[in-house]
């Protein structure tokens, strides 16, 4: 066990949340996660950002970072650290982020994640140590172990064609645009350290300057799982491990960033419904009149091609219902059905509560293509509706035991100027037919199912040549 | 007060924004996609952050990081992308992390569909990541609820520090129903605990590690306390027709529209019928289940499942009377005339 040697204000004066001796770290003699430790907390106490910096300890040997630092600590799920990072930074973004990762977190399990976090360019500074093995968990393979190196899982050494080859983290998240500073340092002699030193520095600096993503891998040695003495250990790193992952600095945008400050989240509720677009009055209209008793509690199945408006169709009369005091529901076909071929849509429109939102009995069956009729017609409740399209459909329904109204919608629209707009000659013909709603309820709802203001004109046109055609041909 | 026809899944999002949350971290996946796309578009609006994470995985970790900040801040998906969450849960649970995650159930198992579906009850109710802790789980049935539930989860999940689930299937996700917002929450509660990047971070810990095994064991018999509480205060159900009835349908989400339909119809039948619908389906209605037992003739439970709460029920009942049961699954929902029909085949049995 290393003992602190001057201790930084960055630190815990006595390690409480460690077991046993406390003021020692759990760190093996000759560890890299000490001294790499001590270099972040002196940068931290330089800096005076100690009270803003958060640090997220990951799954490896610096699980129990948060033993040491002195200040807000996230212990994170295996790999996951730069997402927890990049959850706490967008919470708190005049904070300081550290995420803490050895190479199994990091290059392994949470590939992706580092990548991704790096690619969001997250203003977070990442401190990755790369020891070629699993500490914690004694000795297994990293996906940065080297070629022929032996591990507990790679008892005959490293093999390409079984285990592939090293990850070379640095060089990959250089090829990305958004990171601003990636440099791979080692812990090994005294002018080594001095650079691992300045690289910290540098990625918290760039940080506090709001600059963006910061990446520094530290080679680093572990004598423990590799069996060899602290100093055989270094010479190791310098002599193996830096031919694989050369030092140096891989991306560097630092001086072309101009330093930015950090504005605080302020949680406000000022216009908060306008904002939701939550209406703030009601839109009620009282319709005068009264439908027909076949039609109380009302079952709609609305049925025809993708691109007919189907979905609109029963959306504007259950919007329109609703605002005429009825309770309504709407219960779209959804998913990949929607993408062509055939859409269907249920409403029910009610003056109870209303149990299911599936209509499988419908009192009212509205087709706009023969599918549809061929479908629907049969679970038509006897007494019931049946509305269809008859320039689209020329075969006659085979029931005689409910009503039926066909009506050209199709071709009154064409003559309308816009085929688009069948749905709402329906529209007209079935307010007209059941007396559900009057003209006006539909008029007041239309623009909260049209989104287009210029085409409310047209729409309005179409319905009232949809009741029309009903009305005239009594 | 005016009321708004809307999607199940948006206004999970408004119902959201009005109890305070200002952070969603998510992955798209039908048929839950809506409550991403309208969390996109609304907390821009409201100061608030969206984001599309790189994974499941990455989202509930993202959003372990946020609740760790103290503000309120939430998630939604569906199955498979749940299941790719329950890491994530277990570690928020252990850590005490308040949060809401939503999953709008869909057909499985595997890729399955993007039917209504309620085969998660088990992975949500039960624990689905590893552990043992409980969610507290709340099951809308209208988009009413999807907005008034989702503002309760996250008080509750404040109030005890720790998530709390909205499960509902993707036609209560899909379908629209007016629904009148109640006036946001003005200022969220405060949380002492929470890391806040000041002076008093130093004894603040987010962490669900312990390698002392008699302390860890102490940690899980705190939260188990702490959901014996829940259990104790925030049971949620409704009664429907139960006064005089002799049979007792019970089923939650879609379903329990569906049964009420069936109720509605067979009471003009002069069945003397009626419904219990759990809405906390964590902590589980089971004394009122247990009390009906005592003067009911038989319980009938529905599930899009092959039966998973149906054992909850039978677990309350104890073997006093009959718990019989039905379900569809693969996205398929039962008729009313269907539930009907099973209803006299038994009648005849009997």
């Amino acid at each position: 066990m290393a003992k602190a040697l001057i201790k930084a204000d960055s630190f815990y004066e006595i390690y409480e949340r460690k077991d046993g001796i406390k003021d020692v770290t759990h760190y093996c003699p000759g560890c890299g996660h000490g001294v790499l430790h001590k270099l972040i907390a002196e940068a931290l106490d330089d800096f005076g950002i100690r009270e803003k910096s958060i640090l997220i300890s990951p799954v490896g040997c610096s699980v129990f970072a948060y033993y040491y630092f002195r200040l807000g600590n996230i212990q994170a799920a295996h790999g996951r650290a730069p997402a927890v990072a990049t959850g706490i930074k967008r919470v708190h973004p005049e904070s300081v982020v550290i995420s803490y990762q050895g190479d199994g977190d990091l290059a392994a399990i949470g590939g992706n994640n580092i990548l991704q976090a790096a690619n969001r360019g997250e203003n977070i500074t990442v401190f990755f140590v790369n020891n070629a093995i699993y500490g914690m968990t004694g000795g297994q393979m990293a996906p940065t172990t080297l070629i022929g190196q032996k591990t507990t899982t790679t008892p005959y050494g490293r093999n390409v064609v079984n285990e592939g080859y090293p990850v070379r983290v640095c060089e990959l998240l250089a090829t990305l645009d958004a990171p601003v500073y990636i440099e791979r340092v080692a812990l090994t002699d005294a002018k080594n350290t001095s650079k691992v030193r300045r690289a910290v520095r540098k990625a918290l600096q760039n940080q506090i300057d709001n600059k963006g993503f910061s990446l520094v891998e530290v080679l680093s040695a572990c004598p423990s799982n590799w069996k060899m003495t602290p100093v055989q250990a270094k010479q190791w790193v310098e002599d193996n491990l830096i031919k694989q992952f050369p030092l140096g600095v891989y991306k560097d945008l630092t001086d072309q960033i101009k330093p930015k400050k950090a504005e605080k989240q302020v949680f406000s509720v000022d216009g908060l419904k306008e904002k939701l677009n939550i209406p703030m009055e009601e839109e009620k209209y009282s319709t005068s009149v009264k439908e027909a008793k076949e039609f109380r509690n009302m079952k709609l199945k609305i049925a025809g091609f993708g691109g007919q408006g189907i979905l609109l169709l029963g959306l504007g009369m259950a919007q329109a219902a609703m605002q005429a005091g009825y309770n309504v529901s709407w219960l779209p076909s959804y998913g990949p059905e929607m993408r062509g071929g055939t859409a269907n849509c249920h409403v029910n429109i009610s003056k109870e509560r209303i149990g299911s939102p599936l209509v499988s009995k419908p009192t009212v069956v509205i087709a706009m293509n023969l599918p549809s009729m061929e479908k629907f017609q049969s679970e038509i409740e006897p007494g019931g509706l049946l509305l269809y399209d008859t320039s689209l459909i020329t075969q006659k329904p085979v029931r005689d035991d409910i009503k039926v109204l066909g009506i050209p919608a199709t071709q009154i629209a064409d003559n309308l100027g816009n085929t688009r707009i069948a749905n709402m000659v329906i529209m007209g013909a079935f307010i007209a037919y059941t007396s559900v709603l009057d003209k006006q309820a539909v008029i007041n709802a239309l623009p909260f199912f049209i989104k287009r203001k210029n085409l409310i004109p047209l729409n309005e046109k179409a319905i009232v040549e949809g009741m029309n055609y009903v009305l005239s041909s009594n | 007060m005016a009321k708004q026809l809307i999607k199940g899944n948006e206004a999970i999002v408004k119902g959201a924004i009005l109890a305070g949350c200002r952070y969603y971290f998510g992955y798209p996946i039908t048929p839950a996609s809506e409550i991403a796309e309208a969390a996109a578009f609304y907390l821009p609006l409201v100061g608030g952050t969206f984001l599309q994470a790189e994974s499941e995985v990455a989202s509930i970790n993202m959003l372990y990081g946020a609740a760790s900040g103290g503000i309120r801040a939430m998630t939604a998906s569906s199955s498979p992308g749940i299941s790719l969450k329950q890491e994530g849960i277990s570690y928020a649970a252990g850590a005490e992390l308040p949060m809401v995650i939503v999953d709008i159930m869909r057909g499985g198992p595997g890729l399955g569909n993007i039917g209504p579906a309620q085969a998660d009850y088990n992975q949500i109710v039960k624990g689905g990541g590893h552990g043992g802790y409980k969610l507290i789980v709340l099951a809308p049935n209208c988009a009413q609820e999807m907005c008034d539930l989702t503002m309760l989860a996250f008080e509750l999940a404040d109030k005890y520090r720790n998530p709390a689930v909205i499960l509902a299937d993707g036609f209560v996700g899909q379908m629209m129903e007016p629904v009148e917002f109640p006036e946001p929450v003005k200022k969220l509660p405060e949380k002492p605990w929470a890391i806040k990047a000041d002076s008093d971070d130093e004894n603040r810990l987010i962490s669900s590690i312990d390698l002392e095994l008699e302390k860890l064991e102490q940690h899980n018999l705190e939260l188990f306390k702490k959901y014996a509480d829940i259990e104790a205060n925030h049971v949620k159900y409704e009664n429907y027709l139960l006064d005089d009835a002799e049979i007792v349908l019970i089923g939650y989400g879609v379903v329990s529209r569906v049964l009420q339909t069936v109720v509605d119809e067979l009471r003009q039948r002069d069945i003397k019928i009626g419904m219990l619908r759990p809405i906390s389906l964590w902590p589980f209605p089971k004394k009122q289940i247990a009390e009906l037992a005592k003067r009911v003739k038989e319980f009938f439970v529905v599930e899009l499942s092959a039966g998973q709460m149906v054992d909850d029920v039978r677990l309350a009942v104890n073997g006093k009377i009959p718990v019989h049961f039905y379900s569809r699954m693969g996205g398929v929902v039962p008729s009313p005339e269907e539930i009907i029909e099973q209803l006299m085949k038994l009648n005849e049995a009997n």
